[in-house]
């Protein structure tokens, strides 16, 4: 029998970007809030301490700041007729544990989505017909818009202390920056990381074909920063370590380095770790939670933990899994189309490649994520898709650097994986190697969901999330259509070697590919086409508020950490300026 | 045993002593040190977990995987049984944080690792499957091969033409290439990469990466530093 404990103004479920950015802004309009998160604390003087966060083996390798597989995990197949079995160890994709959550580890590329994202449906029907959008193909508009989400875009930046170059001021196109992006209220707060040599030969080689190249938005300080919410950060060391680890420095943003030190001042918050939540308290007469379970996994004890508002803030799967589990909203039947909660789910399409420049010396270990240079001419509303037999698009990245021993050394196709030959190679290659990306959209299919498994349970005997995901025609035919077009670009680099490497026709679990994921409990205008409406509050419960990529209703081409943290920021300001005086549906159908 | 503080040459002669004199000859400049006679009698809790056919078996390997040359000194100069035994014996080893629930099956391979096997169990039944077609095909077991023989084996393995009972053979390389790598190039302070012997190899400088101050300095030019490890700031 759990224990009761006293009621609060809010909970928040996963103490990750969005998590800690509801506790924050929900503290400051005089709530008291209790943050639950499942892992242990991450205090960065301690944990992410030199000279012991520099270790590949333990972070790269072991995954030390991901989530424990043998508590929770996922069950995968690819089609709905094939035996679902459980994911045993993270890999495809890694999502993290621990106060930050994934955003401990992430590379910190920060984007924003384009304007005509926000209407993809609308767009492409508007653009190339009615037939544009298959019939399997299940996207649809936003129920916001990118004007209305670039106030809290700039709000994120700055919470973050990106560095970057803007390239849309208020409308003004500015060179250098993404002419492609959306109009920005202001410049990015740092300024952008230098190049590495591989992103410099990459724009150079981009501008020769006429592209826009400029340097990747970072989720970093490139010189000291003092945030919105007063909370300093050093400047980025350009370790070369960055994904997959946590930064010393605290220049990488993350909410444990930009948002936390200035919740754990704050006597109206308080944080409890390692307590698992296992359901939410659903009211559905009322329609609205009262609460949430949750276990103390030091003690073993249950308690319920009542409150005004709960904010649902864990990854994609967590939170698809809370409502299925909870029995809050319909499940998605994929035959019948019925049903919103498990609906739209989507992976990232990207697709890498490899070219070799003997005479460069490009220092592989040296650098970070923000040495990259991108192209986003390539991305959903930068280039005329007639003709093409796909819709949607992505980014384009170059760079070298950030290729530790165990995981960063390139060869070229065909050379021995061991051996005496292996080892020249490897050491011929070492230093000249520069790595691509193509950062592709997913765009939901009616087969591709989340529901619960029948047979396989987590460690609190709940049964586990089943995911059924394949990569689709579509998302194929525009991959290799990104592919293509990068080669162009390698080429005029004109590398001693270089490969493409497509993606396989099956979505495997292994190897690593990308820790986006997206859908599950997505956003609409109505209940009929989702989970949750334009203020993420869900439509089945008015006090439950759903952050997160589980939101968005498809993948766009770009990383997912920018959006993510302007709709928790675009949330807490409703549930601040009208939910609080007034609680109840902030959207009425 | 504290981490770290395996003694070589009680390393070298227990890798010696199942390993017929296979590994100390790979070894030459430790062959003095390692008094062959008595390699025998060496108590096998030199390991944490490796029986002496395991640390025979992963000596091999090592060998055959990263042989001595120019670039580096061998496998199991370098540390690389020492490192295994250590993972194996870890909670990773122990399978810490993998899901290890029934019901099993074999799955598709875009599901991923569907056995039950802890890594370290996994390693212990690879080597005895592998040992048993050695000997089937070979007479011998891996580490009694020459080391022409080993290389044959080793890519019978890796292109899934060899044939184990009971086990997947290609699996099995593929994860003893794996941590053997890990072995090669990770943090000294987990047992292989001794000397730094890789990052040597690489020119990796190893720690602080402190590199703020160096992109533009070093820009398409090398910089070349001397390897550092965790321990040498600890």
């Amino acid at each position: 029998m759990a224990t009761r404990l006293k009621e609060i103004d809010a909970v928040v479920i996963g103490m990750g970007w969005a998590g800690a950015i509801m506790a924050r802004e929900l503290t400051l309009a005089g709530l008291h809030v209790v943050g639950l998160e499942r892992g242990p604390d991450r205090r960065p003087a301690q944990d992410f301490a030199l000279p012991g966060i520099r270790d590949e083996l333990k972070y790269q390798q072991r995954l030390e700041l991901m989530g424990d597989n043998s508590i929770d995990t996922i069950t995968f197949r690819n089609r709905p007729d094939q035996l679902s079995l459980p994911i045993r160890r993270w890999s495809a994709f890694l999502p993290g544990e621990g106060v930050g959550g994934t955003g401990n580890h992430w590379g910190g590329a920060h984007w924003r989505f384009q304007p005509d994202d926000f209407q993809l449906r609308s767009y492409l029907e508007g653009r190339y017909g009615a037939k544009a959008v298959p019939d399997t193909m299940t996207i649809q508009d936003w129920p916001v818009g990118y004007d209305e989400l670039e106030p809290y875009y700039d709000r994120f930046d700055k919470v973050c202390g990106v560095s970057g170059k803007a390239g849309n001021l208020k409308g003004r196109k500015i060179q250098g920056g993404n002419v492609f992006e959306g109009p920005r209220s202001s410049e990015y707060p740092n300024r952008a990381m230098p190049s590495s040599e591989g992103g410099s030969m990459f724009a150079a080689a981009s501008t020769s074909l006429g592209y826009h190249p400029f340097p990747v938005p970072f989720s970093a300080a490139s010189a000291p920063y003092k945030n919105i919410y007063g909370v300093s950060m050093g400047a980025c060391q350009e370790c070369g370590f960055c994904t997959r680890t946590a930064c010393e420095a605290s220049a990488k943003a993350s909410a444990v380095t930009t948002i936390m030190p200035a919740l754990r001042q704050d006597p109206k918050f308080e944080l409890r770790t390692r307590a698992f939540v296992s359901k939410l308290l659903y009211d559905k007469a009322a329609k609205r939670v009262t609460g949430v379970l949750y276990t103390d996994m030091k003690t073993g004890m249950e308690y319920e933990q009542p409150a005004n508002i709960v904010v649902l803030s864990g990854f994609v799967f967590t939170n698809t899994h809370m409502l299925l589990h909870s029995g809050i909203g319909e499940p998605y039947d994929h035959l019948t189309g019925k049903g919103q909660v498990g609906r739209n789910y989507c992976y990232q399409f990207e697709a890498p490649a490899v070219a070799f420049f003997p005479e460069k010396e490009l220092n592989p270990y040296m650098g970070s994520p923000g040495g990259g240079v991108v192209i986003d001419d390539f991305n959903n509303a930068s280039f005329d898709h007639s003709g093409l037999g796909f819709v949607g698009g992505g980014y384009f990245a170059g760079s070298s650097g950030g290729a530790p021993p165990i995981d960063g050394r390139s060869v070229p196709a065909g050379t021995p994986s061991w051996g005496s030959q292996w080892k020249r190679e490897t050491v011929k290659w070492y230093y000249h190697a520069v790595h691509f990306n193509t950062q592709g959209s997913v765009y939901a299919h009616r087969d591709n969901y989340m529901d619960i498994d029948p047979t396989y349970r987590d460690a609190l005997g709940r049964p586990l999330l089943r995911l059924t995901y394949n990569g689709t025609d579509n998302d194929h035919a525009m991959s290799r259509y990104l592919l293509s077009r990068l080669e162009g670009i390698i080429k005029a680099m004109g590398p001693a070697h270089y490969e493409l490497r497509p993606r396989p026709k099956n979505f495997t679990i292994v190897p690593y590919q990308s820790t986006h994921n997206a859908g599950g409990t997505i956003m609409g205008t109505n209940p009929g086409n989702s989970v949750v409406n334009r203020y993420l509050q869900t439509w089945d419960a008015h006090n439950l508020f759903v952050m997160g990529a589980s939101t968005f209703p498809q993948q766009h081409g770009y990383n997912p950490t920018g959006t993510l943290g302007a709709l928790a920021l675009w949330s807490a300001d409703k549930i601040k300026t009208s939910y609080l005086k007034n609680p109840g549906p902030l959207v009425h159908v | 045993m504290a981490k770290g503080t395996i003694p070589r040459r009680d390393f070298l002669a227990a890798a010696g002593a199942a390993g017929a004199g296979v590994a100390a000859a790979a070894l030459p400049a430790a062959k003095a040190q390692a008094a062959p006679a008595q390699s025998a009698e060496v108590p096998t809790e030199t390991w944490l977990v490796l029986t002496a056919e395991e640390a025979a078996f992963y000596s091999a390997v090592a060998d055959t995987i990263i042989p001595a040359d120019a670039l580096s000194p061998s496998g199991t100069e370098c540390g690389i049984p020492v490192f295994i035994d250590r993972q194996l014996a870890s909670a990773w080893g122990a399978g810490a944080r993998m899901y290890r629930a029934g019901p099993f099956h074999p799955g598709m391979p875009e599901q991923g690792y569907q056995l039950p096997l802890t890594p370290c169990d996994f390693f212990s039944a690879g080597v005895v499957a592998a040992n048993a077609w050695s000997h089937k095909t070979y007479g011998k077991t891996f580490d009694r091969l020459t080391p022409d023989q080993r290389i044959e084996a080793l890519t019978v393995m890796e292109t899934g033409k060899a044939e184990f009972e009971d086990f997947d053979a290609r699996a099995f390389f593929q994860r003893l290439l794996t941590i053997t790598m890990e072995g090669f190039f990770s943090d000294p302070i987990y047992g292989g990469n001794r000397g730094k012997a890789s990052w040597r190899m690489l020119g990796f400088p190893g720690l602080p990466a402190t590199y703020a101050d160096k992109i533009e300095e070093y820009r398409n030019k090398r910089y070349v530093a001397e390897p550092r490890s965790i321990a040498d700031f600890s």
